[in-house]
């Protein structure tokens, strides 16, 4: 078994790099910012925190209860994401896959606005209503795509369905306008969550992350092997004995949750899940024992760097997140599908 | 080893296989041939499960379609005609995807075997030193064989190929089929193929199974096979003395 894990897997060095290069880029985007601080008083202050403890007095005491939760959301977020495009494209066999390029980002956001504008809430837990409809809405879009899709050609061309993804966001959003244009006076309220980011929120959100990080981010790491069958391809994955339809149905389920969470906390935040799991791949390989944990590292690399990108480019001013992930991932979605564009015409 | 019993396959008022029935015994090849449409393939899909059927495969005495999906490639290993690869996955890679039906254990599944398994098949395709070769630079004739020895890890005991060699070039189609034949040496095994070309399916093939319009035509042993009424019949040629023909030019002067 040992022999197994070497030829596939990483080595602890790797593993190590892998933990360690997020936690740098943790410490670096808390120091930096509007206001920067030293390694050593954000250290101090986080200790304090931590221990429950008066934290000294200066600036950081003022700072890092701020930045800290918002750092910690932008890592899960950031690696959430990426997670599941690296799933979406194993599984899908297609390189372009990703929340954003396939509308279930969209199906989510509309999801959640549904939930805001006709009150659909959980007493007792003030996120569960947006998150549960946004999970939930996610997940039929991924069927209704999925499906189309499949009427229009049965080997699930790549180009197929993304075209159907781009149309599907279009209408998702059109119904979003409208339920906003009819929602009254929870107006503000849809207003407050569509202009939301991961700038704002506390400890709650984290939490929330971390756990759909643990459990269906869990379960997609487990299923490395099967998604390694179905990216060679699905024929043969049932060839060699993939249980094909409830893997499918797993892989679809968890996605569903990550970015239903994901979408609820901190809205669209477009390509992340393109870009990361592309350039992981460039790096390790195809291999999904090793490109999924892989994506996890560089997307919360990849969303720390550019939220720190967005909150001092401009200082003071802010640029949402969602446009720097936007700009960097629509280049590089047109070269990959230039790229597989020439593939498949070989 | 497999049976096929009144098997029939129907998609929509199109029956594609109609009420075929054979028998696989140990270390023989049955040679699955007939013209375009005959319905050669999708009796191949049916028994990989990949269509619904009428009828019922046995395995060992089992029904295919109650096994479970590991339980099935255990049984049986499937080549396909062709694969168009998206991601530069490794030989290795390929062949050792063949080991899933293999692995044992919940948390941790894993196969103790499979490094020996793996190796064994490099070494068997002779694809040892391109083990770490990305498969998207493979020729066709390498990538095929990519395949073959990812089914031989999977180390099943009856082997399903779908036109193996169909777009290879000779030497190619020639090392396919020598590989298969080495293969079946081996006792508990056997080999199941459809094959277009009738003069490999005669060089190879232990017994034939001749389809027409989805319907069994004729099939029994290779050594009986030479009936030119029924083969004018299904390919609407003379095709003992079309080979004959294409023959000719390759025969030394006298």
């Amino acid at each position: 078994m040992r022999r197994v894990r070497r030829a596939e897997g990483y080595s602890t060095a790797a593993w190590l790099a892998l933990i360690l290069v997020p936690l740098a880029a943790m410490t670096l985007c808390v120091c930096l910012g509007s206001v920067s601080l030293s390694v050593h008083d954000t250290f101090e202050t986080i200790g304090c925190l931590i221990r429950g403890k008066p934290a000294p007095e200066g600036i950081a005491a003022g700072i890092i209860p701020i930045r800290l939760p918002r750092v910690l959301r932008v890592t899960l977020v950031g690696a959430a994401l990426s997670l599941c495009g690296a799933a979406m494209q194993g599984l899908l066999r297609n390189p372009l896959a990703d929340g954003s390029t396939m509308g279930v980002s969209a199906g989510a956001s509309l999801g959640a606005v549904i939930s805001l504008a006709f009150g659909i809430a959980i007493p007792g837990l003030p996120l569960a209503g947006t998150m549960g409809m946004a999970m939930l809405f996610a997940f039929g879009s991924l069927m209704l795509i999925l499906s189309l899709a499949y009427l229009l050609d049965r080997s699930l061309d790549t180009h197929s369905i993304i075209l159907i993804g781009v149309i599907f966001s279009m209408f998702a959003s059109s119904l979003m306008s409208l339920v906003i244009s009819f929602s009254g006076d929870r107006i503000h309220s849809i207003t407050f969550w569509t202009m939301g980011s991961l700038a704002s929120g506390g400890y709650t959100e984290v939490l929330v992350l971390l756990g759909a990080l643990i459990l269906p981010g869990g379960v997609l790491l487990r299923l490395a092997p099967e998604l390694n069958s179905f990216a060679v391809g699905e024929e043969n994955a049932q060839g060699l004995g993939v249980p094909v339809r409830r893997v499918k149905l797993t892989v679809l389920i968890c996605v569903s949750v990550l970015i239903g969470v994901c979408v609820s906390i901190g809205g669209t935040i477009a390509f992340v899940g393109l870009v990361t799991p592309h350039i992981a791949r460039m790096i390790v390989g195809p291999n999904h024992r090793r490109l999924l944990p892989a994506s996890l590292s560089f997307g919360a690399v990849f969303l720390l760097l550019t939220d720190l990108l967005a909150r001092t480019v401009l200082n003071p001013r802010e640029l949402n997140l969602g446009v720097v992930t936007s700009l960097v991932g629509a280049v590089l979605f047109v070269i990959i599908f230039y790229r597989t564009g020439r593939g498949a015409r070989r | 080893m497999l049976t096929a019993e009144h098997i029939t396959v129907r998609f929509g008022a199109h029956t594609a296989v109609d009420d075929v029935s054979f028998t696989l015994e140990e270390g023989h090849w049955l040679m699955l041939v007939g013209p375009n449409g005959a319905g050669k393939s999708t009796l191949l899909r049916a028994l990989a499960q990949a269509c619904p059927y009428a009828g019922r495969f046995t395995a060992d005495g089992r029904d295919v379609k109650r096994m479970k999906p590991s339980e099935r490639a255990r049984a049986l290993g499937f080549l396909a005609q062709q694969h168009t690869q998206q991601y530069a996955y490794t030989v290795a890679e390929i062949v050792r995807l063949g080991r899933y039906a293999h692995r044992k254990g919940f948390l941790a599944p894993a196969d103790p075997d499979e490094e020996k398994h793996v190796a064994r098949a490099l070494a068997l395709t002779g694809l040892g030193p391109m083990a770490r070769t990305s498969v998207l630079t493979l020729s066709g004739g390498e990538q095929q064989r990519a395949f073959l020895a990812q089914v031989f890890a999977q180390d099943p005991r009856v082997l399903v190929l779908d036109e193996p060699v169909n777009h290879l070039d000779l030497q190619y189609q020639q090392r396919i089929f020598g590989l298969v034949k080495l293969w079946l040496k081996r006792p508990g095994r056997a080999v199941l193929s459809v094959v277009h070309d009738l003069s490999l399916a005669r060089r190879y093939g232990t017994d034939i199974l001749l389809l027409d319009g989805g319907r069994k035509a004729a099939g029994g042993p290779m050594a009986d096979f030479v009936d030119g009424d029924t083969l004018r019949d299904v390919y609407g040629l003379d095709v003992e003395a079309w080979m004959r023909r294409l023959l000719q030019p390759w025969q030394p002067a006298p």
